[in-house]
């Protein structure tokens, strides 16, 4: 929503009501002792989150966020619960950590007051390579061979001007999933007792 | 949820379009959103989902584990196969512009096969996750 237009107001209305959402869910969460509603409830905080991405033109990353986020993490902490228990063990309150939370959050927010307006044209991250990416990504009318000619600039930057870190992103989840095939995989094919 | 008839029914009727629609955003990412990522993670969730209902044998015998993680590594020896064939057809590591003679052309073909990589390799290793974790028993 660009605050220098004002946006409509129906999508004003709109993202109030999902970040008014998302701090009701953030709050269930933290009350909840059941650990089966807290991990449904991570879900749909993530499918809000997701909305909200996509409301700031951000559909790449909504898309992300609803497809891990709300999807395959609440199945793997789905799973992980049926190996734990379902209660959540009542602690007690301690005051250091919240001191911290609301000493980091007041940061947070203390940071985004220097902050340019969302979607505004002059913000420096607008101005610095972006102009020429978006240019590259278009593809000219008389079939002039451009540098990548791709019609979703994010694709471009991701795969093309950024594909040396989207290779080193690869091979992190191909990491993660041979740590996590050592670690926990079991071979009940070849008999015996061993894990 | 083996008794679940109405689950087993509906998600046999969603699994193929579960599949569909992550062909769709894995080859249609260049022109809207999406990419190989998310289309990894949605190809995986239908055979989450698949698991989730019908078991873990079933996902097991559709997806050997076995298969999977040579798979996964297929994936990103893709990615990284693209880049060398880039260098040895005398560009620097990674740019399309090297494969073909029209330079926009070499683009959108190692485009498409990078994410192509990456779609496979995200999809292997979530249903290996899946499937490593859904074989643990609790430990007493």
């Amino acid at each position: 929503m660009d605050r220098r237009t004002g946006g409509s107001v129906i999508e004003r209305v709109i993202v109030i009501s999902l970040l008014a959402l998302l701090v009701a869910t953030a709050w269930t969460v933290v009350r909840l002792r059941s650990l089966f509603a807290t991990a449904m409830l991570t879900g749909i905080y993530s499918f809000l989150g997701a909305s909200w991405m996509l409301l700031l033109d951000a559909p790449d990353v909504a898309f992300t966020e609803a497809a891990v986020g709300a999807g395959v993490s609440t199945v793997v902490m789905l799973v992980t619960l049926s190996l734990t228990t379902r209660e959540e063990k009542p602690g007690r309150f301690r005051v250091f950590p919240l001191l911290v939370v609301l000493a980091t959050g007041a940061a947070l927010v203390y940071a985004t007051l220097d902050m340019p307006a969302h979607g505004a044209p002059d913000a420096p991250a607008h101005l610095h390579v972006a102009p020429e990416y978006i240019a590259d990504s278009v593809p000219t009318a008389d079939g002039e061979i451009v540098a990548v000619g791709i019609d979703n600039v994010v694709t471009t930057v991701l795969a093309s001007y950024r594909g040396y870190d989207t290779l080193g992103e690869t091979a992190v989840i191909f990491t993660a999933g041979i740590g996590v095939m050592l670690l926990l995989r079991r071979r009940p094919k070849r008999g015996g007792t061993g894990r | 949820m083996k008794q679940q008839s109405i689950l087993r029914v509906i998600s046999k009727l969603l699994i193929p379009y579960i599949l569909l629609f992550a062909f769709y955003v894995q080859f249609h990412g260049d022109y809207g959103p999406g990419g190989g990522f998310q289309a990894g993670v949605i190809f995986a969730a239908a055979f989450i989902l698949y698991g989730l209902v019908f078991g873990l044998e079933p996902v097991r015998r559709a997806a050997p584990p076995e298969v999977l993680e040579k798979v996964a590594a297929l994936g990103i020896l893709l990615y990284a196969g693209v880049g060398i064939v880039a260098m040895l057809r005398g560009g620097n590591f990674l740019d399309y512009s090297a494969l073909e003679h029209n330079k926009a052309h070499g683009q959108h073909h190692g485009i498409m096969l990078i994410e192509a990589g990456v779609g496979i390799t995200v999809a292997a290793v979530m249903i290996s996750i899946f499937q490593a974790l859904a074989a643990r028993r609790p430990e007493r």
